[in-house]
């Protein structure tokens, strides 16, 4: 199984005007890695998923998420906003960005990863690393060790 | 608190997670034991049976339908989107603090008749850990949530067919049920009303209360049965349980039999849905197959099983009774009392009550008149015991007590079924020592009564009135104190045993503080937040 993130995954300093500019930008990085074979295709399901519910939550975390047919393997994109940006949460804009993307038929493995990092993301020692990350290398080190226990 | 949840998004790799993770950290901050099933794309590890049962209080942080929803019935729930659990899990767990505590009182608050309360509210100190119960005991409980599940459905339908019923009476005169129903009263034949458009012209306006009054009064141990089921098995128990009391009251079996049906109903159905069917078939387990073959299986064990020795018993019976004419007059009361209180419009009551009409054809008036009279006991002395020790009765209980004032003075002994159906095993005891009473009084008085129904309101057809009403009077209070006196004696029990008391308590009516004594799930449904 291949790292669910990797240093090209993360974008210390996301500029986007908004939600769907930033799962565009995040979801760029996936696909020039081929894990998203279909840019289009992948960001209409993510912003399906979006439009269902916003997926802000509060604490300054957006987590725009699908699973997909056009992801070929699970995989995590992270954006770092200074400005923030309105994911619908009730207490403002989100400056953490988590793309996540998932193969639609996602075996239990995967997606079992995946909830680890979900799990992870409600706490707030995580989520301050993540703010204090000084470079990509610091964030996908902080995921290996915290939602893969490596 | 003991708490179980489930978690549930639409996607279910990110938020089902993160809220399970909030919970439980939020959990273990604020010292509570909890336990999530995350009904994300992972697949779900599902909550034990004992998980559930254990617990006091369920959360759905969900923002589509939980999964299997059925296993937490009748426990204090909170719903919200699952994003609230996520930022607030905190003041989530407070809700369900409250939904515990509320659980009781809100039994009897939520809506008249709808929500039962099994008992008085007990003291804060009652709500004890429900881990501390017997099995014995937690049964005990369960048995007596379903029961007063099905009664709380039920009280309504007796209220109003009830009084329905003594209106006609007061308006209409005794003769009104046979003007409906055919029969003969007092030389005359009448035929029945067939074609319900001539029911005006046969049988007046009064008749037209009458047929409303027992046509809801027919639904009685339908609901009954109907609604125990549903409190044991969600929906799927509702067609089993119905049609079980459908075919209860087709057999004669009275709602003891309903009773019997509506538990069976229940438990078959729960018994089924333990069974995992192949996948091809598991989508129209519910909504076929479960209904098919447990109302199938109901229908024969009814029918067939139950249905035949009711009425080879009734045969029985008034055989016997038949054979009894001319003996000691006073035992012959004291004998159709008792079978006038032991099922309260059930297969024993019919015999006694035919009896009593039977004698009347052949002249006999003081039969008649000890029936009517033992009949009218039941009602009335629950009626009483509510008013003196309302505290022994739950809400909706001492609301039903109000109506069966009424029904006593008519003769409708059905109006006591709500507190028998809830606590049967003191009540009807109880109770055929109050009717036991008044109906050997009533033999010995010599009163005599021309009219076959009606109560009170047919007191001009009544000889020896006074005396009648003295012999009603020693009934009611001897029924009274014997309900009374037996709530009571069970009360004490619990007290002396220190051990498990808060298990047999509720068993009781004592412990409705427990989260678990909740008959509906007090739903806490926030709007799904954009």
């Amino acid at each position: 199984m291949s790292d669910l993130i990797t240093p090209d995954f993360v974008d210390l300093d996301l500029r986007a005007a908004d939600r769907h500019e930033v799962a565009f930008s995040l979801a760029s990085r996936l696909a020039s890695d081929g894990r998203v074979t279909d840019l289009a295709g992948f960001l209409a399901d993510v912003r399906a998923r979006e439009e269902q519910m916003p997926t802000g939550i509060e604490g300054g975390i957006g987590i725009p998420h699908a699973r997909s047919a056009h992801v070929t393997e699970p995989s995590l994109a992270f954006g770092r906003s200074t400005g923030g940006v309105d994911f619908g949460a009730e207490d403002g804009p989100a400056d953490l960005v988590f793309l996540i993307a998932a193969p639609a038929g996602g075996d239990t493995d995967h997606l079992t990863i995946l909830a680890s990092l979900a799990r992870r993301l409600v706490h707030a020692s995580f989520r301050q690393a993540l703010r204090d990350a000084s470079d990509p290398q610091a964030v996908v080190d902080l995921v290996n060790k915290e939602v893969l226990g490596r | 608190m003991r708490l179980v949840a489930v978690t549930a998004c639409p996607t279910g790799i990110a938020h089902t997670y993160m809220a399970a993770e909030a919970l439980e950290q939020a959990a273990k901050d604020a010292g509570h034991q909890i336990s999530v099933e995350t009904q994300g794309a992972a697949g779900a590890v599902p909550l034990t049976p004992d998980q559930i049962a254990a617990a006091d209080a369920v959360i759905f942080a969900v923002d589509v339908e939980v999964r299997g929803r059925d296993r937490f019935a009748g426990k204090p729930t909170v719903e919200v989107p699952v994003k609230k659990a996520i930022s607030g899990s905190a003041e989530l767990l407070a809700r369900a603090e409250e939904a515990v505590r509320q659980a009781a009182p809100a039994n009897a608050a939520a809506a008249p008749g709808d929500a039962p309360a099994p008992a008085p509210a007990a003291p804060a100190g009652a709500a004890a850990p429900s881990d501390q119960r017997s099995s014995a005991a937690r049964f005990g409980t369960h048995l007596r949530q379903w029961m007063m599940t099905g009664v709380s459905y039920m009280i309504p339908f007796v209220a109003a067919g009830g009084i329905l019923i003594a209106l006609a009476f007061m308006f209409g005169g005794a003769e009104v049920a046979m003007k409906v129903n055919g029969g003969v009263f007092q030389g005359h034949t009448y035929p029945g009303v067939t074609d319900l458009s001539k029911l005006i012209d046969q049988a007046g306006y009064a008749g037209v209360l009458f047929k409303i009054g027992s046509t809801a009064f027919s639904m009685l141990v339908p609901v009954l049965a109907g609604f125990i089921a549903y409190a044991m098995a969600d929906r799927q128990g509702l067609v089993p349980g119905i049609v079980s009391g459908l075919l209860a009251s087709a057999i004669g079996a009275g709602f003891l039999g309903g009773l019997v049906g509506g538990l069976l109903a229940g438990a078959l159905v729960l018994a089924l849905t333990r069974y995992k069917p192949p996948r091809a078939i598991a989508g129209i387990m519910p909504v076929v197959v479960i209904p098919l073959v447990s109302t199938l299986i109901m229908g024969v064990l009814m029918l067939v099983v139950i249905g035949e020795p009711i009425a080879a018993a009734q045969r029985g019976l008034t055989d016997w009774l038949g054979g009894l004419s001319g003996t000691n007059a006073i035992l012959l009361g004291a004998l159709l009392g008792l079978m006038m209180a032991f099922d309260l419009g059930g297969p024993v009551n019919k015999v006694a009550y035919t009896f009593g009409v039977g004698s009347l054809a052949s002249g006999d008036l003081k039969v008649m008149a000890a029936v009517m009279a033992a009949g009218m006991v039941p009602p009335i002395a629950m009626a009483l015991s509510t008013v003196v020790r309302p505290k022994l009765f739950g809400e909706s209980e001492r609301k039903a007590g109000e109506a069966a004032w009424l029904l006593g003075a008519s003769f409708i002994t059905e109006g006591a079924i709500p507190f028998a159906a809830a606590d049967p095993l003191r009540v009807l005891p109880s109770l055929m020592a109050g009717s036991a009473t008044t109906g050997a009084l009533s033999m010995a008085f010599g009163a005599t009564s021309r009219a076959p129904h009606g109560g009170l309101w047919v007191i001009g057809l009544i000889g020896r009135p006074g005396l009648y009403l003295l012999a009603i009077a020693a009934g009611v209070l001897v029924g009274a104190a014997c309900v009374i006196g037996a709530k009571q004696i069970g009360r004490a029990e619990v007290a002396g045993e220190a051990e498990g008391a808060a298990g047999a308590a509720a068993a009781d009516g004592a412990g409705a503080g427990t989260g678990a004594a909740a008959d509906k799930p007090a739903v806490n449904h926030e709007a799904l937040v954009g």
